[in-house]
């Protein structure tokens, strides 16, 4: 069976060009839903098909739309989460770049689902080129009558807008994003009012990621049935897993949702460098806890990788190879979280200063005999205590180092005394 | 002293509002749109953003010491950026940016003499399959050694 979906066309020169992209069926998804189909109907296919969260929590895409109140004198948004900020991850920047139409296609058939009339795409502003092209798409969608007012002459009317973030990682987190494009600090939102009620502009507000929505026109054209086929029974379709690291083929893979972890880096990503063997692997971005080398016979689909005690986050894969010391792992993951925390709380403010601050000293070889204890009290203690999940995507990568590898970690320690 | 925009400065700005329901909203689009058209963001252009977009410019403030991207001193012509991430340093990207910082002759976070080059660390730029790699200005470059990087600073004279 055919796994390229979402990546399929990739190969064609000027897909971003509206005139390609309709030459190769485009926007006849939009036709079928916007002509043939309630908006229920649309969101009616896109739960059965179990289409789950590519940005990092895995949330059922048609549940969290049916979230949203049908009836409200209230405005309601759309958010397209393209701020791709977790370390490792890259495979939204494919989309936007060779796709654009496409994401503009999964856009319009939520907001038809949703009865949405507004939708923003918040891009992280180091995509500033991308952004522009999404912009001549976007242009080009108006042009045609996919965008703007009583979109293919039947009453539904969608206006689109690319917004640009400015840098900072916690504008991903979906509360984060939303204060961000209201024109604040990103700092998080507490939880409840979620935003399907009280959401951007005080509004009830969906946010997606940009793959999730990418995948929509597929499940419209093709129903629900055909995308489970492509995936687990539970988490259809395909994936884009984005592999980076210690192999010899670094990239985006796509693939259906259950390939093994093992495949992935050895067949797909063509294994590891000559000489060099696995010692661990990051199987969804920074935040996922690490898997040691005779843990990746995993199934990578959401239930599978939290089971065996990770998650599946955005489907980037950080393979780290022998030679590299996971102390040097660890310093990479206690800095960005440092960095990235927005300090709103306390536990993940100073959490995250004082991990940085012990790994930084054992990294200049002045550790402490219980510092690797004392790193798995402190990110024990950060973990689900925390306004937004940033707390915990900083401590449970290091509490994971810090247990799977404390012979290393002591080792080293010992070699600094 | 008080900082005017310019009439097409004015109308881009009010382009951009019209997309949103507050004008606080259009308040990072705005200050890209200054920041590219000045380098930086002063205080002075943080006053007249506030006053546009109706803000007591503290709020201003906030959102421009909040960022990465926005910049309250000038930069160099060339903003070189490099990743310091993890899928970068499993690529020796450390290595990028000692050969940058010997070639330039500054550290990170600092700005040649002569105005044409700021280096800057930076976190993961979303383009880990191509590490270790830099951005300069709104260009990404890739699979970077210390001879291609040699080659991409030449381009730039
Ligand atoms: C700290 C943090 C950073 C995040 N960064 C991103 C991101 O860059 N892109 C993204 O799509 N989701 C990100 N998320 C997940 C979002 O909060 C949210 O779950 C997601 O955008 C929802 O879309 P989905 O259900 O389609 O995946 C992040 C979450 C956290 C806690
Ligand atoms: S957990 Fe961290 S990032 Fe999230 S709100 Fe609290 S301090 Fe900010
Ligand atoms: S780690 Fe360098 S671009 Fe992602």
């Amino acid at each position: 069976m055919e796994t390229k979906v979402l990546t399929k066309g990739f190969e064609l020169d000027h897909l971003f060009r509206i005139g390609v992209y309709l030459d190769q069926g485009g926007y006849r998804a939009v036709k079928k839903a916007l002509t043939e189909w309630k908006p229920e109907q649309v969101l009616d296919e896109v739960k059965k098909a179990n289409l789950r969260g590519r940005g990092g929590a895995g949330f059922p895409a048609g549940l969290k739309w049916s979230f949203v109140p049908q009836k409200t004198d209230k405005a309601k948004y759309l958010c397209v989460n393209a701020d791709e900020g977790e370390p490792g991850t890259f495979k939204d920047r494919y989309i936007m770049a060779h796709d654009p139409h496409l994401l503009i296609e999964g856009i319009i058939l939520a907001a038809y689902a949703v009865g949405i009339h507004t939708a923003y795409i918040y891009i992280r502003g180091e995509y500033e080129l991308i952004a522009r092209r999404l912009e001549g798409a976007i242009g080009d969608a108006y042009a045609k009558g996919y965008l703007g007012k009583n979109i293919l002459g039947v009453g539904f009317d969608l206006d689109l807008y690319v917004h640009r973030g400015a840098g900072a990682y916690i504008c991903g987190e979906e509360t984060g994003l939303l204060e961000s494009l209201e024109g604040k600090r990103g700092n998080p939102r507490l939880k409840p009012p979620f935003p399907a009620s009280v959401g951007l502009f005080q509004s009830p507000t969906v946010i997606n990621n940009v793959e999730t929505l990418a995948n929509v026109p597929f499940i419209v054209l093709n129903g629900a049935a055909w995308f489970l086929e492509r995936g687990s029974p539970k988490d259809g379709g395909t994936r884009i897993f984005g592999v980076s690291g210690a192999v010899n083929k670094p990239g985006i893979y796509e693939l259906p949702v259950g390939t093994s972890l093992r495949e992935i880096i050895f067949d797909h990503a063509g294994g590891l460098k000559p000489g060099r063997t696995l010692k661990a692997v990051i199987p969804g971005g920074m935040s996922s806890p690490v898997f040691k080398a005779d843990e990746v016979d995993v199934k990578m689909d959401c239930d599978c990788v939290a089971a065996a005690g990770s998650m599946l986050g955005s489907g980037a894969i950080i393979v780290i190879d022998d030679r590299t010391p996971i102390l040097d792992v660890l310093s990479k993951v206690a800095k960005f979280y440092a960095h990235e925390s927005c300090g709103q709380c306390t536990p993940c403010r100073l959490g995250t200063s004082w991990i940085h601050k012990i790994v930084k000293r054992m990294a200049a070889g002045k550790g402490r005999a219980d510092d690797v204890d004392g790193l798995i009290r402190l990110s024990a203690n950060i973990k689900g205590r925390t306004l937004c999940p940033l707390g915990d995507a900083a401590a449970l990568p290091v509490l994971a180092i810090a247990k799977k590898f404390k012979a290393e970690l002591q080792t080293a320690l010992k070699g600094s005394a | 002293m008080n900082r005017e925009f310019t009439a097409d400065l004015k109308k881009r700005i009010e382009e951009i509002t019209a997309r949103y329901p507050s004008r606080q909203a259009a308040l990072l689009p705005v200050l890209h749109l200054v920041q590219s058209e000045t380098g930086f963001l002063s205080a002075e252009e943080e006053r007249a953003v506030a006053s546009i977009l109706g803000l007591p410019p503290i709020k201003v403030r906030e959102v421009v010491t909040f960022y990465t991207m926005f910049t309250r001193k000038p930069l160099g012509r060339f903003h070189l950026q490099v990743c310091s991430n993890l899928s970068c340093s499993l690529a020796d990207g450390e290595r990028i940016l000692r050969h940058l910082q010997a070639k330039l002759g500054i550290g990170a976070g600092e700005t040649t003499p002569d105005g044409k080059y700021t280096l800057t660390e930076v976190e993961c730029l979303g383009a880990c399959e191509q590490a270790p790699c830099m951005m300069v200005n709104f260009d990404y470059h890739g699979n970077l050694d210390p001879e291609k990087v040699d080659r991409i600073l030449e381009e730039l004279k």
